[in-house]
């Protein structure tokens, strides 16, 4: 949670549902999506975003039905989805990854902590029923490789409802609002297991299992226990506020019960119709939980063989038609992107804005992830992943002020994924230290494995960053504009890029100075306040974020860049485009870390020799 | 004097979604919003015009609307709208004002069988109704859709008579979701109840998008404005 000032703050998270959709693409991901949404809510925040990061095989059925799970699920709640990233490698295809973030803002002052606080504070439970649905479901899905037998697991798949998941925000943040609750958990992984043992840890809980509203009969006390039943929230509330609290549940009509209190026991003790049925001391589930050190094993990359790629206009109109880089308008047009009307800037380009109206004051915010260079260089790759988030956010006008992560990565148990996981963090931490951003929450998947197979070393990153006036949001260049090119002193390279996976082979080491790709971050944030358009090339390289910059402002360009495939397709070192009223260019005031240079001028309807009419045909393809 | 703001209340069904947009619109549009939930059986007195937001009431279990059709608001909805007050339907407003046989046809799945979010454009074919008496037939505006069904339908000969009834207010300049001759937006035969797909409120502000949205929330405002200064309440 981060202050934004003006006595706003704003709580972010991202967090995997993988397994789950690998098995049951639609509720997996509906799932996902509601599971994030509860916990921002639990943080007493009002969800105003969500961005999903998809990786899958192929644009198939698989992921067609997690976006329509995707879209199910925030579509029915009112909170826009303004983005995310979406890859397709052959490297997911069986097992895919869906991984969700959150946005809420909330007063500054309204701080909830997710522990009780006092004994004798009531344990209230409100939400859905609780059945045996998604019984293990942490357990047997987010822990264990898939296999053969998938269909068996099927039934441990949780399903979501989001009417119910719609009330129980509505119930929640109007329980913080009106001070009735010490504090909220939401039930995730582990049911009440997970939500009681973390707000008992420093108090104590007595928990009464057969008071929870059940939806099935003969239910077992450790099913009620471990249940997965989506959309329940837990309360600590104190005793004078129960009637309150019970009037604000019963408005939206959802179900409730109290079913214990907190003690001074330090004891998490459940009882079923009287009879202790299982005690554990908290903390033992929690900060004592046992540690593993894991196994490290660095391993060597393939060194870097010849690449060598299309005449320029031909390699542009195959990346940009590309399932890699083609637009995502396919996906993006089948989520409410405009509820809440918050979003000045649409999903499409580097990150979307959200006024934080009524000030003029916005918020950014994207969710990328890195994987090929992960196979090269994991470390490489956790800062990649910092870099470009925060490029992204800082070429719509913000500046990143917090990074949220999700750790995607195979089973840490083999010494090779042990070292890929210490090196992406590690990464991840020198790049936020260049920035002087933190990471301020993030979830850990582990064990996307399938038949033996890690995933490629995945980090996702969300950021967020603060946009002083929504007014200035660059929008497109105009007619006229030049073209500016900022780059930092980190070299271009085909190691790991789009270039090499379609033309080569991967391998290579490339590598990075944080120190000027800081300041190029840096620069771009700036430069925004008063540029039509700034875009930062990822993934295709200069040519290809040229071609994005065009046909997201409907104008083409004459630009004067060296035929080299190396400056028109190198990627890894950070390059941003800005497009200014001529007038307005000043001569270069970034320093050594940063080289800006003028590379051309808006206009006209074509783009490196080829119509705007054709790149727009590759790039939008059909639906 | 100051100008008098007409009340409009914006309805909230358990799963709307899109009433506090339509509250930021109106209000933007100088009307006030008395903010009225479904479980309210009377609406004060005073009230110049009806909203039905967007979202999915009730969670669109059973059929979009199917629920909300019969929730407690609904009765005293129906009273205003057959004094003749403005009700205006947006999205799963438009589902729930067919369902309650307010107004004519079903709204079906989309054709592509997708949500479908985009900027659309839609033809004024009636001046006919408060909601587009300072529109001129034929002018385009731009407005934003984002629906699952919005697919309208009904039968030959009912589409016929509400062509020729002027009751087919709003057509999409092209085919958008699959809905029978390209409607967009259809009016009960008085005029002054108006359902339609688009978001009108979603439309109102320059910042946010394309603004096509503001002369049919005007018209909204100016009929409230209308009805309560007839009613002599200022
Ligand atoms: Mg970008």
């Amino acid at each position: 949670m981060l202050d934004l000032g003006e006595g706003l703050a704003v709580a972010f998270k991202v967090e995997s549902h993988n397994h789950p959709s690998a098995v049951e693409p639609f509720q997996g991901a509906a799932t996902g999506v509601g599971g994030i949404l509860r916990d921002i809510a639990a943080m007493g925040a009002r969800p105003v975003a969500l961005l999903d990061g998809l990786r899958f095989g192929e644009p198939d059925d698989h992921f067609s039905r997690a976006v329509d799970g995707v879209g199910h699920y925030g579509n029915c709640v009112g909170v826009p989805n303004v983005g995310g990233e979406i890859v397709f490698d052959e490297d997911y295809a069986s097992n895919c990854l869906v991984n969700a973030m959150c946005v809420g803002l909330l007063p500054a002052e309204r701080v909830v902590r997710a522990k009780a606080t006092a004994a004798g504070a009531l344990v209230v439970l409100y939400g859905a029923t609780t059945g045996r649905d998604g019984i293990g479901g942490a357990s047997v899905l987010a822990s264990a490789e898939l296999g053969d037998d998938d269909a068996d697991k099927r039934p441990s798949v949780q399903v979501g409802d989001p009417f119910t998941g719609k009330r129980l925000i509505e119930v929640s943040v109007e329980l913080v609002e009106r001070g009735l609750v010490r504090s909220l958990q939401d039930c995730g992984a582990a049911g009440l297991a997970s939500s009681l043992s973390e707000m008992a840890a420093d108090y104590g809980i007595d928990v009464r299992l057969d008071r929870v509203p059940q939806r099935e009969e003969g239910m077992e006390p450790w099913e009620v226990m471990i249940s997965e039943s989506q959309e329940r929230m837990v309360a600590i509330v104190e005793p004078e506020r129960l009637g309150e609290v019970e009037a604000v549940i019963d408005r939206w009509e959802l179900h409730r019960a109290v079913i214990g209190e907190v003690t001074a026991t330090g004891i998490l003790r459940a009882t079923w119709n009287g009879e202790e049925v299982g005690a554990i001391p908290a903390r033992l589930l929690t900060g004592e939980c046992p540690r593993y050190a894991v196994a490290r094993e660095p391993r060597t990359p393939p060194s870097e063989t010849t690449t060598t790629t299309p005449p320029a206009r031909q390699a542009l109109r195959e990346l940009l038609a590309s399932p890699a880089l083609r637009s995502r308008a396919f996906v993006t047009r089948r989520y409410d992107q405009l509820v809440q009307s918050r979003t000045v800037r649409r999903p499409g380009l580097d990150a979307a804005v959200l006024r934080l109206r009524p000030e003029w004051r916005g918020i950014a915010v994207t969710l990328d992830g890195q994987s090929r260079l992960g196979v090269l260089d994991p470390r490489l790759a956790g800062q990649l992943a910092i870099l470009e988030a925060a490029r992204n956010v800082a070429c719509a006008g913000g500046e990143p002020i917090g990074f949220t992560d999700c750790l995607n990565f195979g089973n840490p148990e083999k010494p090779e994924v042990g070292w890929e996981l210490a090196e992406a963090i590690e990464g991840m931490a020198l790049a936020c230290e260049a920035l002087g951003v933190p990471v301020v929450s993030g979830n850990v998947s582990l064990y996307n494995d399938t038949d033996g197979r890690s995933i490629p070393p995945t980090p996702v990153v969300g950021c967020v960053g603060l946009v002083p006036d929504v007014r200035r949001v660059p929008r497109g260049w105009r007619e006229g504009d030049a073209i500016l090119l900022a780059r930092s002193r980190s070299p271009l390279t085909f190691a790991g890029s789009e270039a090499q996976a379609r033309w080569g082979s991967l391998g290579g080491s490339p590598s990075l100075d944080l120190a000027s790709e800081g300041a190029l971050v840096r620069y771009a944030s700036r430069v925004a306040q008063h540029a039509s358009l700034v875009h930062d090339a990822a993934e295709g390289g200069l040519a290809v974020a040229l071609a994005e910059a065009a046909l997201w402002s409907a104008a083409g360009a004459e630009l004067d860049l060296e035929d080299d495939a190396l400056t028109l397709f190198g990627e890894v070192g950070g390059q941003v485009i800005v497009a200014l009223p001529s007038g307005d260019v000043e001569p270069d005031p970034t320093g050594a870390d940063v080289e800006v240079r003028r590379i051309g001028t808006v206009g006209g309807d074509a783009l490196l020799g080829i119509p705007l009419a054709e790149l727009a045909c590759a790039y939008e393809g059909e639906a | 004097m100051t100008e008098l703001r007409p009340r409009i209340a914006v309805i909230t069904f358990p799963g709307s979604n899109d009433d506090v947009d339509a509250r930021l619109a109106l209000e933007q549009l100088g009307a006030e919003v008395v903010p009225v939930w479904h479980a309210t059986t009377e609406l004060a007195a005073d009230l110049g015009g009806i909203v039905l937001p967007g979202g999915f009431s009730y969670g669109d279990y059973l059929r979009c609307g199917a629920i909300a059709r019969v929730a407690p608001v609904m009765g005293a909805v129906r009273a205003f709208a057959a004094d003749g007050g403005p009700v205006l339907g947006i999205c799963n407003g438009f589902q729930i004002l067919c369902e309650a046989g307010l107004l004519p046809g079903v709204l079906r799945a989309n054709r592509q069988l997708e949500f479908l979010c985009a900027d659309v454009t839609v033809v004024v074919e009636s001046d006919g109704t408060p909601f587009t008496a300072a529109l001129t037939p034929g002018e385009e505006l731009v407005i934003p859709i984002k629906h699952g069904e919005g697919n309208w339908v009904t039968d030959p000969a009912l589409h016929a008579e509400l062509v020729e009834r002027g009751q087919v207010v709003l057509r999409y300049a092209e085919d958008v979701n699959g809905s029978l001759d390209r409607v967009a937006g259809v009016a009960n035969e008085e005029g002054n109840v108006l359902g339609l797909m688009p978001h009108p409120e979603h439309a109102v502000d320059p910042l946010l998008g394309p603004t096509g949205g503001v002369p049919l929330l005007q018209g909204l405002v100016a009929a409230a404005h209308e009805r309560l200064a007839g009613a002599g309440v200022a």
